[in-house]
């Protein structure tokens, strides 16, 4: 059988020099790129440094939570801590890196389009998205101390700078919304001549699904948080009881975008998994259209499932039981994913460099973090475990286990087509490993918290706790380690890595097909589809 | 977001042109329908809270929208029609080729954009004159904030339709190619059938 997904035998990658799109240099060389593939990036070193960031707080949060009672910082540190490390982490990390980073620099790539559809509309989001986290650092002034969902009455009162930050969310929101709407229009227009709908990569369909949900769902927690400042500078009172208002209007509103959102954060991590599996396994994708359609399914049902954050907020019994029962539905086509993952492994040739490492680890982590959100969308069990540990150690199963796997999955994987270097695999081994056990370590422990009545948020919590919580934060500093050794190994596969081969993993889709780093043009020539990019045919010898 | 101006940059930074004008244009008008769908879903925010607390308190509702001036609100959406009528009449004037005609066209979608802002502008003063602001009760709420973020829309309109303007003297569309003219008409469409939602909503209460 032959392994290619389009007609002819031509490299397609073009005479460029061995930089590719590298080779221009200087600051306004990327400062004012029209090129998708620099533009992301440029999103992967400013998300990933709020990773950094972010991660910062969170070893801070979880020192201090050594200690039952107030130690170290004040509860009122604490809750700027806490708040910080869930804004930062989700606005300017978990939404944006995969999509703007990868998605931007592999969604031409894999399509086989020169650029996106509107390349000065992709620079513009990206600078939209910079403008945000400069408004964002303007409310450090009087820093938030709110937890990320803005909850009013409080944040209505608060005197953190909650204008400001609203503002810049806001921003950061647009940003999203031309990201994904360029995305859409890129997906329907610019794909190479023959490849169909089903022809298209699953990272594709998972972008695609994305997109749709960052186009719908964004404008409605811009709205949300333009009546937030409002009700602050102007007195309007849609969110204030005393003035006829309602502050669970205000939950449904955010849920409204909040929920669906996560599905933003966790579809490309699922499409990039969807492309890693088959590549180390030599096997061709199990199940293609379910696992395509699955993702567009999540992006629909993501919608109707906002009211299970608010089942004890203020809601009726029936809405309750209906929000309970779309939950539930949510849990097939996810489902649907991982069965087929595993199905495209069985009796497969399967290698463990590191991207499938991280692809296998995503999928145990988060059918952890997928399970116990069943305990959640179950009315009597989260009205036990609601606002304890449980619920923290659920989202990060399947935010960091889930979606931050996913990422680095694909950062190990798209290195070499990326920077024109290989990763080295000696370091990257026990910076998986020991990511791996602290992150369990960590966040396993959180769910047994959670089960015996921590409280999440709070700053002190009864002595009982104390055992548990002293575990969990030794385990945040094994994950650091495991992240720092990472980040150590890009970087020295940025200057000292061996210089990687067009398609270093014999991967079929197109990305594969060029040059490492891609030429400006990404291809010579455009392609022709011919075939699916999933006809791998056992390990070559 | 339009064809024409993508070739540009492509010849500017070296790029191919990545799509052909056909591509482009289609390229361009779904982009503006999904624009406009977020568009509706960010009022739909607000038209949300608007069904909630009308169903809520349909007595402030009644009594309150009597203190709006229902002469100039009418007035106001004749006003904002008349400015659909002359886009579209624009259009079909660039369709023809008229650049000329549809320079008109657009200067007058322009001045009944300002008309429309000057006679909101008295409306807004007159409110304040009597002491009613954004913070009196819900429904003045909804009213400010609905009006607001639309008349935001009309400036953002007139931008852009300025922005036309000038390059249609600057000679950059045709018969053959005027997808921005066509893109932003859209636009100018869908903030005049926004207001056309406002006014029964607003000033025709009960």
């Amino acid at each position: 059988m032959r392994e290619t997904m389009w007609s002819g035998e031509r490299p397609l990658n073009g005479n460029a020099s061995p930089r590719g799109y590298l080779e221009e240099k200087g600051f306004w060389a990327w400062a004012y790129t029209l090129d998708h593939k620099r533009i992301g990036v440029m999103y992967l070193y400013t998300t990933l440094f709020f990773f950094l960031v972010g991660g910062v707080f969170a070893l801070l949060i979880r020192i201090k939570l050594m200690f039952p009672g107030q130690h170290i910082f004040t509860n009122q540190t604490y809750n700027v801590m806490f708040t910080m490390h869930g804004a930062l982490m989700i606005f300017l990390f978990i939404i944006p890196a995969i999509p703007s980073g990868l998605g931007n620099f592999f969604i031409p790539l894999q399509i086989g389009a020169r650029d996106v559809a509107f390349p000065r509309l992709n620079l513009m989001s990206y600078w939209v998205f910079v403008a945000g986290i400069v408004v964002i650092l303007f409310s450090l002034v009087r820093p938030m101390d709110t937890g990320w969902t803005f909850y009013t009455p409080y944040s209505a009162r608060t005197s953190a700078d909650v204008t400001v930050l609203s503002f810049g969310i806001f921003l950061i929101g647009m940003s999203s919304i031309l990201t994904g709407l360029n995305f859409l229009v890129t997906i329907h227009k610019l794909r190479a001549p023959g490849m169909t709908w089903h022809r298209m990569p699953l990272f594709i369909w998972s972008m695609y699904a994305t997109s749709i949900i960052q186009v719908l769902a964004t404008p409605v927690v811009g709205i949300t948080f333009l009546l937030l400042a409002m009700e602050r500078v102007l007195g309007v009172g849609f969110f204030d009881p005393a003035k006829g208002g309602d502050p669970i209007l205000f939950q449904h509103f955010f849920w409204f975008y909040s929920h669906p959102v996560v599905y933003v954060m966790i579809l490309p991590a699922m499409g990039i998994i969807s492309e890693v599996i088959p590549v180390f396994s030599r096997k061709p994708i199990f199940g293609y259209k379910a696992i395509a359609y699955s993702s567009v399914a999540i992006a629909l049902f993501g919608f109707f499932v906002w009211g299970h954050h608010m089942f004890v907020t203020g809601m009726s019994g029936t809405a309750a039981i209906i929000f309970s029962l779309l939950t539930y539905s949510v849990a097939i086509p996810t489902a649907i994913k991982v069965f087929n993952w595993l199905a495209t492994m069985y009796r497969g040739s399967i290698t463990f460099e590191s991207p499938m490492l991280y692809a296998l680890t995503f999928i145990f982590l988060f059918v952890v973090g997928g399970l116990t959100g069943m305990y959640l969308g179950a009315l009597g069990a989260d009205i036990h475990v609601h606002d304890t540990y449980f619920i923290v150690a659920h989202f990060h199963y399947t935010m960091v286990g889930g979606t931050v796997m996913g990422l680095l999955a694909g950062l190990h994987f798209w290195f070499p087509k990326m920077t024109g270097r290989m990763l080295g695999e000696k370091m990257a081994r026990p910076a998986w490993l020991l990511m791996f056990i602290g992150f369990n370590v960590t966040f396993f422990t959180q769910f047994i918290l959670g089960f015996e009545g921590m409280p999440r948020r709070y700053a002190e919590y009864p002595a009982q706790y104390q055992a548990l919580n002293i575990v969990s934060t030794v385990g945040s500093w094994v994950l650091a380690t495991g992240v720092l050794i990472m980040f150590a190994n890009f970087v020295r596969g940025l200057f000292r890595g061996a210089p990687a081969p067009p398609n270093p993993w014999k991967a079929l889709s197109l990305d594969w097909q060029t040059g490492s780093p891609p030429p400006t043009e990404n291809f010579r020539e455009i392609p022709t589809v011919t075939d699916w990019p999933y006809g791998y045919a056992g390990r070559q010898t | 977001m339009s064809g024409e101006v993508t070739h540009k940059e492509a010849a500017m930074t070296g790029h191919e042109p990545h799509m052909d004008p056909a591509t482009a244009r289609e390229a361009a008008t779904l982009g503006i329908w999904t624009f406009l769908a977020t568009e509706v879903l960010l009022f739909g925010g607000l038209f949300t809270a608007y069904v909630i607390f009308r169903i809520k308190y349909p007595r402030m509702f009644y009594e309150d929208h009597l203190m709006l001036d229902r002469v100039l609100g009418a007035v106001n959406t004749i006003v904002l029609i008349g400015s659909s009528l002359t886009v579209a009449l624009g259009i079909s004037a660039i369709r023809k080729g008229k650049v000329r005609l549809l320079r008109m066209y657009l200067s007058f979608t322009i001045l009944l954009a300002a008309t429309f802002l000057g006679i909101k502008y008295l409306e807004y003063t007159e409110k304040f004159s009597h002491g009613l602001s954004p913070g009196t009760d819900i429904f003045f709420s909804l009213y400010f904030m609905l009006t607001g973020l639309h008349g935001i829309h009309v400036l953002a309109g007139m931008v852009v339709l300025g922005a036309v303007l000038y390059l249609a003297g600057k000679g950059k569309y045709s018969e053959s190619y005027h997808t921005p003219v066509e893109i932003s008409g859209l636009y100018w469409h869908f903030v005049d059938l926004v207001w056309i939602y406002l006014f029964p909503l607003l000033y025709l209460v009960g």
